[in-house]
């Protein structure tokens, strides 16, 4: 009898020595003569249990994590290969049936609804589990008609800035042009947030699947995927998936037999933050220094060489074939207030049981920073969360009872952002922080106005003379006119938003300055 | 004339690279990292050769490959290790590996060790935050990584390195 044993593929789990754990496995069973079959899926995204292996057995998966190599012979010892009849469950590692543990059980995965269950490039595995359903009631729509459910679903910008999907297609729509672009916006550069990687590495069909609706919506027949280049193992993921998708008839002319062309290519970014801002983003996919665009022209009028063009997020468009497959309503049907649907949220930074956690909106920090996140993985106090990347705000313990809702941040003058949270314990040092932001900002700007590209390196200076402890009531004085020169005169986000870190690290944690 | 002949074999290179990409609608970046991908860095007398088959200024394409902090102009070591300096790397003490990194390999951000073997990059954020802190050696991204992790992969790409 051969078993089903699963090991993810997905590059955290890389980095906690999966490949490794995966041949000592295969290597294991032949000494002992047993067959096994090892699936690489994706990662679970229960990443303090990586790497996390699943054993198949009549009453569904059972895992074990985290597994080092040296524990595989005491896992073969114990039986492992029988899980369900074997008393493997007394092993120190096993964790039971996947689907029981409460970290996944408890959550609403939608978007993320195959990943970790799925070999990340076996088309008909995605297929088998409900993958392309959305595109095949889109086909049976007119453009419009998908505009508008995606509309009435509420979805919002994933990447940060929570504009309503819907009505971005729209503008598209409704534009003359003989050409038509979709962007993905893959250059997740925010600290923290690691949602896009899981996509595009554990789930690339549902990417692709999502970006080949929203060109049938809007009339568009050319899709980039601008990928960010740290990122080595998405890449060859998406290049698997896309040719086995053309090769199916999933993209390329006469998708599925209708009509409908729809090319995809994956580019790759070349490590500068803010060509995640999507005019910068644009630029460069033109081959171009990734210089940020006054706006208007809006992309979608005039975008990617001069053509309308939808600029998503990776997870906005990952979330469209759900939308497609199960109605607007399913969907709108999750959340609070205006921000529908579920968020994919990242646990991260100092924090006990990290990972990625799929929930309607609503959810207060303080449910995931200690329900989900078992508190500080040094376990000392958390006393600082950021949320939203290095250009979030800083959180204090008192602010922990917020929502996760676009709009109660924004009254709390913070930013929910793309749904990363960092936690950081009690030994930070705000000033540090403050500092560094503007230091961020310094080094990625891309020079085009003068707030951002000369306010980032006079803060990093005045922020040292404050940690130095000279005038400091008048440097901060200083640091507080400056900022409020950033927000208010800069092009884009970079320098817009980087004294949102600095002016609530002064804010909440005035001690430390 | 051997470096003659290596001359020629790099401007060989350089010159199939940009037939292939010159007509890709915005190839620079395709380009650009096709060199890198096959050279290791982006020779700056290929300029010339860029800018006239695209039709671009020779400045156009300085201002491009330095643009991009992933674009490098020499040649690297015979690894590049990355090491995370965002935020939640920080919150699990990054700092004290990149001092460390710094002082085993006696090298700045930026640099290369003298017997050429290892590049040392800052990089922000390898998406490994869960698993903070993480570096990258090469291709590979490794989490939660002690001051011995860091030695041992430091060892493994240059056994000529002293424990520190």
């Amino acid at each position: 009898m051969t078993t089903k044993i699963y090991i993810p593929r997905d590059s955290s789990a890389l980095s906690m020595g999966a490949d490794k754990v995966a041949i000592a496995i295969s290597d294991e069973a032949k000494k002992r003569g047993k067959n096994v079959e090892i699936i690489r899926n994706g990662s679970r995204g229960l990443y303090w249990l990586e790497t996390m292996v699943e054993v198949s057995t009549d009453l569904g998966r059972v895992a074990y994590g985290p597994v080092k190599v040296k524990d595989v012979s005491s896992l073969f010892d114990a039986d492992f290969l029988n899980s369900a009849s074997s008393n493997s469950s007394a092993h120190a590692l096993c964790l039971g049936l996947t689907e029981e543990i409460a970290w996944l059980k408890k959550q609403q995965r939608l978007t993320f609804a195959r990943v970790g269950i799925t070999d990340p490039v076996s088309l008909d595995e995605y297929i088998a589990h409900d993958g392309y359903k959305g595109l095949k009631n889109a086909l049976s729509l007119s453009g419009a008609e998908i505009v508008k459910t995606v509309t009435e679903s509420g979805l919002r910008g994933r990447g940060g800035a929570a504009f309503p999907t819907g009505i971005k297609w729209n503008t598209v729509l409704a534009c003359q042009a003989d050409q038509k672009y979709i962007v993905c916006n893959a250059d997740e550069g925010d600290s923290g947030t690691f949602s896009d990687r899981m996509i595009m590495e554990n789930d690339p069909f549902v990417l692709i699947e999502g970006m080949t609706i929203a060109g049938i919506a809007v009339g568009a027949t050319q899709g980039y995927i601008y990928l960010r280049s740290e990122y080595p193992h998405a890449l060859n993921v998406l290049n698997e998936a896309i040719d086995k998708a053309e090769k199916a008839g999933y993209l390329g002319e006469k998708i599925c037999g209708s009509k409908h062309t729809f090319k995809l290519e994956v580019r790759r970014a070349a490590g500068a933050y803010v060509c995640g801002e999507e005019t910068s983003l644009l630029e460069s996919l033109e081959g171009k220094r990734g210089v940020v665009r006054f706006k208007p022209p809006l992309p979608a009028i005039e975008g990617l060489f001069g053509k309308p063009t939808v600029v998503n997020n990776v997870i906005s468009l990952a979330t469209v074939p759900i939308i497609l497959d199960k109605g607007a309503q399913y969907y709108a049907d999750y959340g609070m207030g205006r921000s529908r649907g579920t968020l994919p949220i990242q646990l991260a930074g100092n924090i006990k049981r990290g990972g990625l956690v799929e929930l309607a909106f609503g959810i207060t920090l303080r449910e995931l920073l200690y329900d989900y996140g078992g508190g500080s993985a040094t376990g000392r106090p958390i006393r600082a969360v950021q949320v939203g990347g290095p250009l979030g705000a800083f959180l204090p313990e008192s602010q922990f009872d917020t929502p996760l809702d676009y709009e109660a941040f924004t009254n709390i003058w913070a930013v929910l952002g793309h749904g990363g949270i960092v936690a950081f314990d009690d030994t930070v040092d705000m000033a540090k922080m403050a500092r560094y932001a503007f230091e961020f900002c310094a080094i990625e700007s891309c020079g085009k106005c003068t707030p951002c590209r000369i306010g980032s390196t006079r803060g990093v200076e005045v922020m040292d003379k404050i940690i130095a402890g000279a005038e400091v009531s008048k440097n901060i004085k200083l640091v507080r006119d400056l900022s409020d020169t950033m927000l208010h005169g800069s092009l884009c986000a970079l320098g817009g938003m980087t004294p949102y870190p600095v002016l609530s690290a002064m804010n909440h944690f005035p001690e430390d300055f | 004339m051997q470096a003659l002949e290596e001359k020629q074999e790099l401007s060989n290179k350089i010159s199939d690279l940009v037939a292939e990409y010159k007509s890709m609608p915005g190839g620079l970046l395709p380009l650009l990292h096709a060199l890198q991908d096959n050279i290791g860095f982006i020779p700056e007398s290929s300029y010339a050769l860029i800018a006239k088959a695209l039709s671009l200024s020779v400045a156009e394409v300085h201002g491009v490959v330095t643009f991009y902090h992933h674009f490098r102009t020499q040649k690297p070591g015979r690894h590049v290790l990355q090491i995370c300096r965002a935020e939640s790397c920080q919150s699990m003490g990054s700092e004290v590996l990149e001092a460390h990194a710094k002082k085993c390999l006696n090298v700045d951000y930026h640099q290369t060790t003298e017997n050429q073997a290892i590049t040392l990059e800052p990089v922000y954020c390898l998406g490994n935050c869960a698993l903070s802190p993480a570096i990258m050696l090469d291709q590979d991204v490794h989490g939660r990584v002690s001051i011995s992790d860091l030695e041992a992969l430091i060892l493994e790409a240059d056994a000529s390195v002293a424990k520190a």
